[in-house]
């Protein structure tokens, strides 16, 4: 190892955005079309969906069948990375759970998500039941922005006029498959709604943008689609701005920490170049964190100095509390009617062709917030695990010759089930808010650093009995929902107190936010309305981290809104010279 | 009608038809059995570790010989050639099954012990290990751990065995080419989703739902 030092760039520039993702993504590619010069961090490898996408490969060109053993979401999903990463650890405090998904890689987590892309709504932005604070605005401030990504990325739906589910400029959505009808009819009779999906998947060409082809129905968008048809951070936003010649990416930049002077301002990031090893600066007028909510909140809290003694933008000290991430329970069944279905191609596409917006009356229920239900089935492509776990199902329905059958088997007759069996999964899983809490945070540990020398994430995360009220009410209705359809749920699949009704560990759904809030009064938040820190006035947030609440909805949409918000804002105040 | 014709007839432009072409590259895979070595270009998109870890987990073996021919003969036996499609060894299983124990450690102590477990019963049953048995002896064997709702005093753990084999199996199978054309699985292709085919929605009285 050579001489320590740190190599310093004398070139001082407009802005630096850390971080490629949703956020970082959209800052960078509305300033540079801006005409405004940007450097961009990204902790990761380039990754070009075009070039890297593992789309349309067959299980069998895996050694591993698409298995997780070394992607969570499967061999040919997109995303690097995952929750647990080799010399990059994160600790937990008093026995308590959170599991924390980082995708280092440009685009960062859009490669791995569902591509459901919905809105906030007025009522989540400001909650009526006086639980949680209010966003210092209301939906209607964010609606143009909504609007605006909506025609810049493109999003299917339908209008339905829901109020706290609001629509937005839509294009035509995919019909439902075989498995979703039975799922809509059985919905109809429980009395939950179920309306197409909304998913950013172009189904439509988008007028000026020939760089980006319609969907053609592989089903693959966790793949990331080599003709851009889908959103990915990557491939919608990073790629077209480098092509404006106005911003510049480097890969592979672990941000240590943000630099400020005497008076506390930003002038420059310091970061770690994962290939060589070697501590790097580079200085700006402006930064744009958007590293993602818990990074982003790492990144500051190891930005001490003279001026920021417990942290940039911290002398409220919310900086890594309010950490909330949405709740998930899940259950499956299978459909008797649909064995031995007809064989045809319903890949369709590879976000929600269908969906539940919450529906409930919270005067009615033990829970004050609520879930959406996403669902699966059908005839998928099969990959590692097909079927797995037959002998606790083929023996709940009768053979071809209508005798009774005992589950397990081999040979010929069990040959044949798989067969019979194929394409009569249902799931459904629920996507619910969950509530922000001071108690819920992530902090410095003391004690442990990660291989970059840079300390690392502690998290204290607990679910309350809100949250797991909420999980029951989940199962409650999926069981409901599966008998309506005369689905057939195996009894080990069931859920009940004993395991929280299913509901999954915090992190595990990963659309964790609220970390670094806003709000009007710099006590109890560190950002100002336009994501702006209250005390260092250079430095932006444009990931999840601002997000005072979330709603059951997806953070994605609601990032994007937010971050070409803020990046707008950015612009004004440099014309004013006021940054 | 080709691959060319019909993409062509899906209104997909010249750029986006090259692109899917060299994207769908199943022509070059027609006899693929077993893991497929990855090749240079197939590296496209991996991380640098992982492009390692197949590597290496392919240069190791995990089985012995007289294991392997022991899974190939259970294979067999769980998936066999019918007049439908091939076996689970003509599909490849056996080679699967060798790399997936690398890839997810956890179930090799479970496999190897398990055939352990099924030699030792065979020895004392017909004085021979199982894929030295007979046939007839071999599926009475099978038989005693195949249906776990039916289980005998001391068969559990054959039980708890075989399921895991049947699972792997049916991974094995059904994600080779064999598999695919045998379960009728037409995706993983450019087209157009226009709703449930009509003689479908018929069939189930969904027509409007």
């Amino acid at each position: 190892m050579g001489k320590f030092q740190i190599k310093k760039s004398s070139t001082v520039h407009d802005v630096v955005v850390i971080g490629s993702g949703a956020g970082g993504g959209m800052a960078g590619h509305f300033l540079a079309n801006a005409g405004i010069k940007v450097l961009m961090l990204e902790a990761g490898p380039f990754f070009d969906p075009a070039k890297d996408s593992q789309q349309f490969k067959w299980p069998w060109e895996s050694p591993r069948r698409g298995a997780s053993s070394v992607r969570p979401f499967g061999d040919f999903d997109a995303a690097f990375g995952g929750w647990e990463i080799d010399g990059e650890p994160y600790t937990r405090k008093n026995n308590t759970e959170f599991e924390w998904f980082r995708s280092r890689m440009l685009g960062g987590k859009t490669n791995h998500w569902g591509r459901i892309s919905l809105r906030m709504g007025p009522d989540d932005f400001q909650p009526k039941d006086g639980l949680t604070e209010r966003w210092p605005f209301g939906y209607d401030e964010l609606k143009p922005y909504y609007d605006r990504v909506d025609r810049l990325i493109g999003i299917y739906g339908s209008v339905e006029g829901i109020e706290n589910e609001p629509d937005g400029i839509f294009m035509t959505p995919p019909k439902p498959r075989l498995h979703e009808l039975f799922i809509k009819k059985a919905a109809a009779k429980v009395g939950v709604p179920v309306i197409p999906g909304r998913g950013s998947v172009m189904t439509e060409a988008i007028p000026g943008n020939d760089d980006r082809k319609p969907c053609y129905y592989c089903g693959q968008c966790n793949r990331s689609c080599k003709t851009y048809g889908d959103f990915s951070a990557s491939s919608c936003l990073v790629i077209p701005a480098m092509k404006t010649g106005n911003l510049e990416v480097i890969t592979n930049a672990m941000v240590r920490e943000i630099i400020t002077d005497k008076d506390g301002q930003a002038t420059g990031v310091s970061y770690i170049n994962r290939e060589d090893m070697q501590e790097y600066q580079v200085s700006a007028k402006v930064v744009v964190l958007g590293a993602s909510a818990c990074e982003s909140a790492r990144i500051l809290l190891n930005s001490r100095s003279s001026a920021h003694p417990n942290g940039l933008a911290n002398s409220s000290n919310v900086v890594g509390k309010y950490l909330h991430d949405s709740t998930g329970a899940s259950l499956s069944g299978f459909v008797p009617e649909l064995m031995d279905r007809k064989r045809y191609n319903e890949d369709g596409l590879g976000s929600i062709h269908i969906y539940s917006p919450w529906w409930g009356d919270h005067k009615k229920l033990d829970f004050p917030r609520g879930y959406h239900i996403e669902y699966g089935g059908g005839m998928r492509m099969p990959s590692y695990g097909f079927e797995s776990g037959i002998h606790k199902k083929n023996g709940l329905v009768p053979g071809r010759d209508g005798q009774p059958k005992k589950a397990g088997g081999f040979g010929a007759e069990l040959k044949d089930d798989y067969r019979r069996f194929f394409g009569t999964r249902v799931g459904m899983a629920g996507r619910g808010t969950a509530i922000a809490r001071k108690e819920n945070y992530c902090e410095i540990d003391p004690n442990v650093v990660d291989k970059f020398g840079i300390p690392v994430l502690r998290f204290h995360y607990t679910w309350d009995k809100d949250e797991v009220r909420q999980a029951k009410h989940m199962q409650d209705t999926f069981q409901e929902l599966l008998h309506q359809m005369g689905a057939i749920i195996s009894k080990e699949d069931l859920h009940g107190p004993e395991d929280s009704y299913g509901l999954e560990a915090p992190g595990r759904i990963i659309h964790e936010v609220g970390t670094i809030r806003m709000g009007d009064d710099p006590k109890k938040s560190a950002l100002n309305k336009w994501c702006q820190s209250h005390e260092c006035k250079n430095l932006f947030v444009v990931d999840a981290a601002p997000f005072v609440q979330q709603g059951d909805k997806n953070a994605t949409w609601t990032i994007l809104a937010l971050s070409m918000r803020t990046a707008e804002y950015i612009l004004d105040q440099r014309k004013k010279q006021n940054i | 009608m080709n691959r060319r014709e019909s993409l062509k007839a899906l209104g997909l432009t010249a750029v986006s038809t090259g692109v899917l072409l060299e994207a769908c590259n199943t022509e070059d895979k027609k006899n693929a059995k077993g893991p497929v070595t990855p090749s240079a270009t197939d590296n496209a998109g991996r991380e640098p570790f992982e492009v390692e870890r197949n590597k290496k987990l392919n240069a190791e073996r995990f089985f012995t010989e007289h294991e392997l021919a022991t899974i190939t003969v259970l294979v067999d036996i769980i998936i066999p050639k019918d007049d439908k499609s091939g076996s689970a060894s003509d599909a490849g299983v056996p080679e699967f099954i060798e790399f997936i124990v690398k890839d997810i450690p956890s179930h090799q102590t479970p496999i190897r012990g398990g055939l352990r477990w099924l030699d030792s019963q065979c020895l004392s049953r017909y004085e021979a290990v199982f894929k030295d048995a007979g046939k007839e002896q071999q599926l009475e064997m099978v038989n005693d751990i195949a249906w776990p709702q039916d289980v005998k005093p001391g068969m559990e753990q054959g039980v708890a065995f075989f399921n895991r084999m049947r699972d792997l199996t049916a991974s094995g199978f059904f994600t080779s080419e064999i598999g695919f054309k045998d379960l009728g699985y037409v995706g993983n292709t450019p087209n157009r989703w226009s709703g449930v085919p009509e003689d479908v929605l018929k069939q189930y009285g969904m027509e409007n739902v």
